[in-house]
């Protein structure tokens, strides 16, 4: 065990409803959709048309940069919708699911003797690839590379994230056999992060074939992105892969059982949740398969895939992303509030400033709405941003690089190292309001274009 | 109320009867209501803290100086002119006279300028000028004519301010530049017919200078114990350390008070808003320039008297701590106020044309602070690249 490395910066934002930790129920998918825009800079080839029959595991969408990277069918049915947006984007695949669940049988052999290329093959052909993130940048993962290392976090401090020790209870063997394969797509191996909490009764510490690493601290703490910055900073012509304990758990019931499964127990949590809890689910569901978990009459709910900080509003009629165990209900702030800044005590709003007292109650949790609180404004304050970073990083002027579309200047203040999500506090304290996250994204789509 | 507002919104939006208005529009309407915007991309929830509100907890901040001032203005208008009778209310009365106009004149002129530069931008009003409106007064005579301070105001939010885009894009602090350009501009008309620091040093000994009828102003700057800076200056004027704690002595409105303004800093302090680094650093090199000063016989004052005269305390607190023309970086912020105060005291120590060295140290060390941060963020990168590379 590597010594721990305690993380003195961040926020762990106090938002109430935490998923209970029981399955409340388990849900039998009706429609299910994949989404393309899950992956970035992914330009899609459809493979379905609208009334085709597919069986989990089936090829539903292609990379048309790498042609044999697939993205199948999470449950079997018929394709009903291809939902295409603005300049014909494709958005989304829907599939009616059939009552009795179909897979595609995959040829596995035995798991322990695969050869590298057997087991990338393997993932590309059953949709799995795409768990696989490469950074710098975030994309789908180039199969023609070698990457330095592959990186996994083993606990989440995203708000009301997934408790992983709950989740991944069942899946301890499934995620040993991921392991295994993945380890040999790589010479660095596979690096775990353990929080440093319960780093040796974890059930991820009794994995083999690994290398440890401990981390404490507030979110982001177990940010992947963060760990690697302490681990092993990527620099400029580095390339490594980032996986998340959900989708190890997928590949290793690929390779143990040749299916394309992609059930995974999914927390509702947000104050607008009524008894927060997990479900048993597929990647995709809909949320009107979670209606007893809400009460939307006044439609005044926003319905988040991931976390307060970096989930996607997908509506009342949305769907699960690729990468999801989370819910989010939260309520729309779209209210007017009177002298709101101007009144000395706001009691139900949560302020890291102590320009508030929330800082003096610290164990109360908050049921927090989606109001900006403010109006954007240009970058006044310069201190509070380092402190829920805890990276050797200038968040202010990588940012103002990003604006600028300078390039050298991106790279010099680490754009290789961050992806949104390691900034997304930074964007939740900004008292100017400033969007950090989509700032990055345009920076990062920048790069890509510019250093391709 | 808010069904008011919601009636006559339409008629302000874009193509309505006053769509021009717009951001005059929206800055009314945000000032009553936080608005009921819901964030769109990015994170979901956001921190309930906005710029109104740091600015309106470093207007609060300012109030003991300022209500300390108001009644400064009366009290040594009193001593000036022997009312020996005048009781406190006389004396706040007296300086209200004096204190509102400054301040309806920088809030008029400051804030028409903020509204209409946004409306032409097609920008939703800062709140910056809160501050600055508010910082004004309290650095200016409380005699100075008010079309000068007009002018001055002007001055500040244009060219300090909005020709580089508005609050968080200025270089120089837009409340010093005020002061500059009075410094500057109107020496003549601030200091009375003769040089001004003799007939400030007049005005000390005699007490009597206004009443000779020169016009030489009861409150200003140049009239500090900081224009006889020296043992034997300071008894002769009758003041004490004590006087210049308490804050009753002449100066410009707000900065006399070291106990109203520490007041203000322990306000800021409390809630993060101003840095403790450059107060705390600002201090230190003042010290250090006093101390390095009275060992070297520059003047018989230990250096601790540099920190309560004239407007070191004030400068430091609430304006070299502004957090957009300060250094930006942790490490810079160290740099930048040790030098603010170092600055400071040598140009009081070693040129005896400028006495009151707190707003040209503040605003060269503006003007200097992003080269501090160039180097101190060239220093992480480099660092950074040695640290990945051992690694």
């Amino acid at each position: 065990m590597s010594n721990n490395i305690d993380l003195k910066k961040g926020l762990n934002i106090p938002i109430s409803g935490v998923a209970d930790r029981k399955t409340r129920k388990v849900i039998v998918p009706d429609v299910v959709a994949v989404k393309p825009v899950d992956f970035r800079g992914l330009k899609p080839r459809l493979l379905v048309r609208e009334g085709d029959k597919v069986l989990a595991g089936s090829p539903v969408l292609a990379d048309k940069e790498s042609p044999d990277i697939l993205f199948t069918s999470p449950v079997s049915g018929t394709v009903t919708e291809v939902v295409r947006g603005e300049k014909r984007k494709l958005l989304e695949v829907r599939i009616k699911a059939d009552e009795k669940q179909e897979y595609l049988e995959f040829e596995t052999g035995d798991a322990k003797n695969l050869k590298a290329d057997q087991i990338r093959s393997l993932l590309m052909k059953s949709g799995l690839w795409p768990s696989l993130i490469q950074r710098p940048y975030g994309i789908l993962a180039d199969p023609q590379a070698k990457p330095k290392a592959i990186f996994v976090s083993a606990f989440s401090t995203a708000p009301l994230a997934a408790d992983t020790e709950y989740a991944f209870r069942d899946e301890m063997g499934n995620i040993q056999t991921a392991v295994n394969a993945l380890s040999k797509l790589t010479d660095g191996g596979v690096h775990i992060s353990l929080n440093a909490e319960n780093s040796n009764g974890s059930l991820f510490h009794k994995l083999e074939n690994v290398i440890f690493h401990t981390f404490s601290g507030k979110h982001p703490a177990g940010n992947v992105g963060v760990q690697i910055h302490h681990i092993s900073p990527i620099v400029k012509g580095d390339t490594v892969w980032t996986v998340s304990p959900l989708m190890l758990a997928a590949i290793g019931r690929l390779l143990n059982t040749g299916k394309y499964d992609m059930s995974r127990l999914i927390a509702v949590t947000g104050p607008k949740a009524k008894e927060p809890a997990y479900v048993k689910g597929i990647c995709g569901m809909s949320m009107k398969d979670l209606a007893d978990f809400y009460d939307n009459s006044a439609s005044d709910i926003r319905f988040i895939s991931g976390d307060v900080l970096t989930g996607t509003n997908i509506g009342p009629d949305g769907f699960l992303g690729f990468f999801g165990n989370q819910v989010t209900l939260i309520k729309e702030g779209n209210e007017h509030e009177l002298f709101g800044w101007a009144k000395p005590f706001r009691t139900k709003l949560f302020s890291t400033s102590h320009t508030y007292f929330s800082w003096l109650t610290p164990n109360r949790k908050y049921d927090m709405d989606t109001n900006l609180h403010g109006g954007p404004r240009a970058f006044v304050m310069s201190d509070v941003y380092s402190k829920v970073l805890p990276m050797d990083i200038y968040p202010v002027y990588l940012i103002k690089a990003c604006l600028a579309g300078d390039l050298d200047k991106m790279e010099q203040f680490g754009i290789y190292e961050v992806l949104e999500e390691d900034l997304a506090l930074c964007e939740y304290v900004c008292p100017s309001k400033i969007e950090f996250q989509s700032i990055l994204s345009d920076g990062i789509a920048l790069m890509m274009k510019e250093m391709a | 109320m808010r069904k008011f507002i919601d009636k006559i919104k339409p008629a302000f939006e874009k193509g309505g009867k006053f769509g021009c208005l717009h951001s005059t529009f929206d800055a009314f309407e945000s000032f009553l209501y936080v608005p009921d915007t819901v964030t769109r991309r990015g994170s979901h929830v956001r921190d309930c803290v906005d710029l109104k509100r740091i600015m309106i907890i470093m207007v609060v901040a300012l109030v003991p100086a300022m209500l300390f001032g108001i009644w400064n203005t009366g009290y040594q208008h009193s001593l000036a002119f022997g009312l020996t009778d005048w009781g406190f209310w006389n004396m706040v009365g007296y300086g209200l006279v004096k204190v509102i106009p400054l301040y309806l004149v920088s809030y008029i002129v400051g804030l028409a300028i903020e509204f209409i530069s946004a409306q032409i931008r097609g920008h939703e009003v800062n709140e910056g000028y809160l501050v600055s409106g508010m910082i004004i007064p309290l650095i200016v005579p409380a005699d100075v004519p008010l079309w000068m301070l007009a002018i001055a105001v002007a001055f500040a939010v244009i060219l300090g301010k909005e020709v580089f885009g508005g609050t968080g894009m200025n270089i120089w602090n837009p409340a010093l530049l005020a002061r500059a350009f009075l410094f500057f501009s109107y020496p003549s008309m601030m200091s009375g017919d003769t040089i001004w620091t003799a007939g400030v040093t007049r005005y000390l000994a005699e007490g009597k200078a206004y009443a000779s009828g020169n016009g030489l102003v009861d409150a200003f700057s140049g009239a500090t114990p900081l224009a006889h800076p020296s043992q034997a200056g300071l008894e002769a004027a009758g003041t004490d350390l004590w006087d210049m704690i308490l804050g009753v002595i002449p100066g410009c409105v707000g900065e006399t008070s070291v106990i109203a303004i520490l007041i203000g800093a322990v306000i800021l302090l409390w809630t993060g808003i101003a840095s403790w680094k450059i107060m705390l650093s600002s201090v230190v090199g003042g010290l250090a320039m006093g101390y390095l000063g009275y060992s070297l016989g520059v003047t018989d004052l230990p250096g601790y008297y540099q920190i309560v005269m004239g407007g070191f305390l004030f400068g430091t607190v609430f304006m070299a701590t502004d957090p957009v023309t300060s250094a930006q970086t942790e490490t810079g912020k160290w740099i930048y106020g040790f030098l603010v105060g170092a600055l400071a005291v040598t140009v009081r120590l070693f040129n005896p044309g400028y006495p009151e060295g707190m707003m040209l140290a503040i605003l060269l060390m503006n003007t200097f602070a992003p080269l501090i941060d160039h180097y101190v963020v060239d220093a992480s990168i480099s660092r950074r690249a040695k640290k990945i590379k051992t690694a």
